[in-house]
């Protein structure tokens, strides 16, 4: 019963933001799709750290490897816009593999620092590449390198609907892949891991697979939103591969609920319009972000959604 | 420049690095040894300390001596206050959850720095070191102040070693953080303990900001890589050893100073920072931790 | 939206170091601070709204102030004098936190909710390359104060236009003669290695070349860096000039290490002015820059031969003699970049009044009209100095400064013609559809 509440309730989520299209201002029709985008990252973090329990301060490197695997060809290469999503997406599971053979050698903080300073080189390393990346200053992608022939149909990624379809469209995706990863076995191992991995070892598991898969799932989903952020927004720079990106969406996740599917997406939303409104009514607004987010953490501290599971609704995933 | 009076430079360096690195660190490894918790605004009582170094040099009014001893006993108690009262009014009341912290945290960092943006201004203002001495060698001059730093650091260090192994308070803290639970049931306050090591942690650190500011002069923004690297100090250093946290110190300003004469300055940050992280994988528990409870 | 919010916030008040002190002891102050300004100008009828991409937090947030100070300054002049075919300007401002994504969504906020005529005053070259794709999307035209060789280059789009302020490359293209003939053939460059950096580094070794001097070595410092001692022993000892670049919180302690490492031997200076901009040229530490050069876009400390223009446009900013804040000798100004704001909006309405300019309609019209600008007279409209605009390019040359530090005050030593700046363009944006 519950199964068939939480996928009712995630397709309403999609109707709901499908019809937004038709209905939203043109300025908050743009923050949507930006905000899908960022969405998908947070998705992609908090499957590993919501579900495995793996604290990762490092994941704006497999944002940003998704953003220069997609945006490098294309500015270097003339490669089309599908064509180095792909390679966006690759570029990320490379990388999350790589990282994974490493990091899981560690647990717990360990874990969290040695995903930092992974990403801490990898930051470094697209500034010491600037004569290829324009490091720090970034680029923008050309126009016409955005606009797409998919069998004769031409789609416009700077046309503000098709890439709020795309967005969408990617959003669906990673939501509806989060759901089904975390409610299958896979998905419980990892919910296991989180609780107690000695015990998930000794029942059989073999928890160093299971948790390589997870970062690799993870790593591939934010660079999949990394390579679309650079297709769809045309630009990429160095900040996106900074600690600060690692850190939000953590943040994001712990807002709206890190074990949920459908928060990490809300609190994205949610950290946007708060930074967006406040900053519109004080040039001081980064304190009163401050103040909500410890108000909302008083009274949320599990996360909104996380904290609504535990309340009033059981069935949510 | 030869090499020999290359490396001394950069050792020289190194261990600048490193005493400042230590003390801030050594302040993080208290909170996050005995509370468990990850504090992202530790940086920002970092950067609080330099913020009140200026003022205390502001309202020395002009004598570089009295100004810096003024900062180095107001600075902190004003640090130390701020963070109290934060642990009282937040994250107690979060029961220190892990989770939560970080982002009661986050929020603390984002108050933090807005308030020193809006009273404190977008400026980087330097603060007078208490005395200008330029050590001359034959190679290169050397600042005499930077020497002092290293000393003062040393002794801090040494002061902080003896409060936590020889006194009650040390011992209190000590039995907090090996096992809470019988810690409390033998009668010793933790709640009162946790507030107090939250405290201590950000004096420390504005103890070191007080110390680097008239190296590196007060901006609102200084608390980011003193943060992330002091995080890295105590994980590679191993949770709760101070002789751990004042070696991974050692061997990341070192490293970083040698490592800095063979390579580019960005490739060069990229090897030092790759190397220690490899020291990690490798060393999970880190260099003198034991394996994680 | 309403039009009109309360006056009172601080940032519409100057922080000054005693408000500082002040405020440091009152952190409950804080709290209860109400909005700020958003918008300026007289309020009647349909005014022109620029929007103003500022830096309010940030690394950038020190130019930040002074940008918006300047541009306000501007804009009540503009206003006084009737506006802009006959209709008031109204600024409109966003912060972007010196930040390229925030940036983004930062010129489609002003373009598409707040309906803003143009978007403009953006300093830091990587939120320029971060936003030009929105501005270019949304067709919205994007003036840009940044100095960056970005605009120019041709890789950003039709809609971005620098033609207040002079780029990088024209800068180190003008001044490498006078550095080449009068410092020094053998020189070292110390710069951020980052999008800044990047414009010295790429066209300061051609330009010295061409006077037959050589760059010995470029250090490359990584933007994180505070601390720089173990990078000097990589100057080569035959350097004879030192060139430095450094922007951000560190600049003080670069200057001063390089003053402990050296003593008073060591190879002449050579700097950009924005390593030191906001920033007390006579603070300590920083003795050892006496008697070394700078460039300036436009100087800081008033000097003897100031034109009229000149000195209405620092009575109207309201700064003094020593380039800081009328109200605060302490609050140092960002001289050499800011007046780029002033020029920015004066170019704004010249183009405007050039091409009958109505409504958000007429935006492409607006870039056509300041495409087809050519000379800029000096005077109260561009008190820099005269400029020629290159419309294919959609980039600004102009004079620059080159000033001695004496007696804790720069002073012009050298002023560079117009043509020692000029390059082969690149890139011709009127061949693009708008």
């Amino acid at each position: 019963m519950s199964g068939a509440k939480a996928i009712s309730l995630h397709v309403a989520v999609i109707i709901l933001l499908f019809a937004l299209n038709f209905l939203l201002p043109e300025y908050h029709h743009g923050v949507l799709a930006r905000v899908m985008v960022f969405a998908v990252f947070a998705m992609g973090y908090a499957l590993l750290f919501g579900y495995a329990g793996l604290l990762s301060l490092g994941h704006s490197m497999f944002f940003a490897a998704g953003m220069y695997g997609a945006a490098l060809p294309v500015l270097h290469l003339g490669w089309s816009a599908p064509l180095a999503f792909v390679a966006g997406i690759a570029a990320g599971t490379a990388l999350s593999l790589l990282i994974a053979l490493l990091a899981l050698r560690t647990t717990g903080v360990a874990f969290m620092i040695v995903t930092m300073m992974f990403a801490q080189v990898f930051y470094l390393a697209i500034i010491y590449f600037s004569p290829w990346t324009r490091g720090d200053e970034g680029f923008a992608l050309d126009r016409q390198a955005r606009i797409v022939d998919l069998g004769g149909n031409l789609v416009d990624l700077t046309n503000p609907t098709a890439r709020y379809m795309i967005a969408l469209l990617l959003f669906t995706i990673a939501l509806f892949t989060m759901l089904r990863v975390v409610t299958s076995p896979f998905g419980r191992v990892l919910v296991a891991i989180r609780e107690n991995e000695e015990r998930t070892r000794m029942l059989g598991y073999n928890t160093f697979a299971n948790k390589l898969v997870a970062v690799v799932v993870s790593g591939t989903v934010c660079a999949a939103a990394g390579a679309a952020y650079a297709l769809l927004f045309g630009f990429a720079g160095a900040g996106f591969a900074s600690v600060q990106y690692s850190i939000l969406p953590l943040l994001w996740s712990l807002l709206g609920g890190a074990a949920t599917t459908l928060g990490p997406a809300l609190g994205a939303l949610f950290m946007y319009y708060l930074v967006d409104i406040t900053s519109g009514y004080t040039s001081a607004y980064l304190l009163f972000v401050g103040i909500l987010l410890m108000l909302l953490v008083l009274f949320f501290p599990k996360g909104i959604l996380g904290t609504a599971r535990d309340r009033w609704a059981r069935w949510l995933p | 420049m030869s090499f020999g009076p290359h490396l001394l430079l950069a050792c020289l360096e190194g261990l600048v690095t490193a005493a400042v690195l230590s003390l801030t660190a050594l302040g993080l490894s208290l909170v996050f040894g005995v509370m468990r918790i990850v504090n992202v605004a530790h940086g920002e009582f970092f950067m609080l300390g330099a913020v009140l170094a200026w003022w205390a040099a502001s309202l020395a009014g002009g004598d570089p001596v009295i100004g810096f001893l003024l900062a180095l006993v107001i600075s902190p108690l004003i640090v130390g206050a701020i963070a109290l009262l934060s642990e009282r009014l937040v994250l107690r009341r979060l029961h220190y959850n892990p989770e939560a912290t970080i982002v009661a945290t986050i929020g603390l960092l984002y108050i933090l720095q807005q308030a020193a943006l809006s009273l404190y201004g977008p400026e980087a203002r330097p603060v007078p070191a208490p005395f200008n001495v330029r050590i001359v060698l034959p190679w290169f001059g050397y600042s005499g102040y930077k020497l002092f730093v290293i000393a003062a650091s040393a002794s801090l260090l040494v002061a902080t070693w003896l409060v936590l192994t020889r006194t009650r308070i040390g011992l209190v803290m000590r039995a907090t953080q090996y096992d809470r639970e019988t810690a409390q049931a033998f009668g010793i306050p933790v709640d009162r303990v946790y507030g107090g090591v939250f405290a201590l942690g950000a004096m420390l650190a504005a103890v070191a900001a007080v110390l680097i500011v008239p190296i590196q002069q007060a901006h609102y923004l200084m608390g980011r890589d003193p943060l992330l690297l002091s995080f890295i100090v105590v994980i590679i250093g191993g949770l709760g050893s101070l002789r751990g946290t004042l070696i991974a110190a050692l061997l990341i300003g070192l490293s970083d100073g040698v490592i800095s004469m063979f390579f580019s300055p960005t490739l060069a940050k990229m090897i030092a920072t790759l190397a220690v992280a490899l020291v990690l994988v490798f060393r999970p528990q880190g260099l003198f931790g034991t394996a994680q409870r | 939206m309403s039009n009109t919010r309360d006056k009172a916030g601080f940032a519409n008040s100057r922080i000054s170091r005693r408000t500082a002190i002040k405020g440091l002891g009152a952190v409950a102050a804080l709290g209860t601070a109400p909005g700020y300004v958003r918008y300026a100008g007289a309020q009647t009828s349909e005014p022109i709204r620029i929007g103003f991409q500022a830096h309010k937090t940030g690394i950038g947030a020190a130019y930040g102030r002074w940008y918006e100070k300047t541009t306000m300054a501007a804009v009540k002049l503009i206003n006084d004098a009737g506006g802009i075919n006959g209709r008031p300007v109204e600024i409109i401002t966003e912060d972007d936190g010196t930040d390229p994504a925030r940036g983004a969504e930062v010129v489609a906020k002003l373009a598409t909710q707040h309906k803003c005529d143009l978007v403009y005053g953006t300093l830091f070259s990587h939120v320029v390359t971060g936003s030009a794709p929105v501005a270019g999307e949304l067709k919205v035209p994007y003036f840009v104060v940044s100095e960056g060789y970005h605009v120019a280059s041709g890789k950003l789009n039709r809609w971005c236009l620098q033609p207040g302020i002079t780029d990088v490359r024209s800068q180190v293209t003008s001044v490498a003669p006078w550095m080449a003939g009068n410092l020094g053939k053998k020189v070292t460059m110390i710069f951020p290695d980052y999008a800044f950096g990047y414009d010295h580094r790429d066209y300061l070794p051609p330009a010295l070349k061409a006077q037959g001097a050589e760059v010995l070595a470029q250090i490359a410092i990584p933007p994180t860096e505070t601390s720089f001692t173990k990078y000097l022993p990589q100057i080569p000892s035959d350097t004879e000039v030192l060139y430095h670049v450094m922007v951000g919180p560190a600049v003080l302690t670069f200057v001063k290490e390089l003053g402990e490492f050296y003593g008073s031997s060591g190879p002449q200076l050579f700097g950009f002015i924005d390593s030191l901009e906001a920033v007390d040229i006579n603070s300590p530490g920083l003795e050892f820059l006496d008697g070394s050069h700078f460039w300036e876009g436009s100087p800081r400390y008033a000097q003897e031969n100031d034109s009229d223009a000149q000195k209405a446009y620092r009575a109207a900013v309201g700064i003094d003699d020593n380039g800081a804040s009328l109200q605060d000798p302490k609050d140092i100004s960002t001289a050499a970049h800011m007046f780029g704001c002033w020029e920015t909006l004066y170019v704004i309405k010249q183009a405007m009044e050039a091409c009958d300019y109505k409504s958000t309609d007429d935006r492409a019209k607006l870039v056509e009209a300041t495409e087809a600008m050519t000379e800029m007279k000096e005077g109260p409209e561009h008190p820099q100095g005269d400029k020629i605009f290159n419309g294919k390019i959609h980039q600004a040359f102009g004079h620059q400064n080159i000033s001695k530090l004496e007696g804790g005050k720069l002073k012009v030593v050298h002023r560079t013609s117009i043509e020692d700046g000029q390059y082969e363009p690149q890139a011709d944006y009127t061949t693009t559809p708008l």
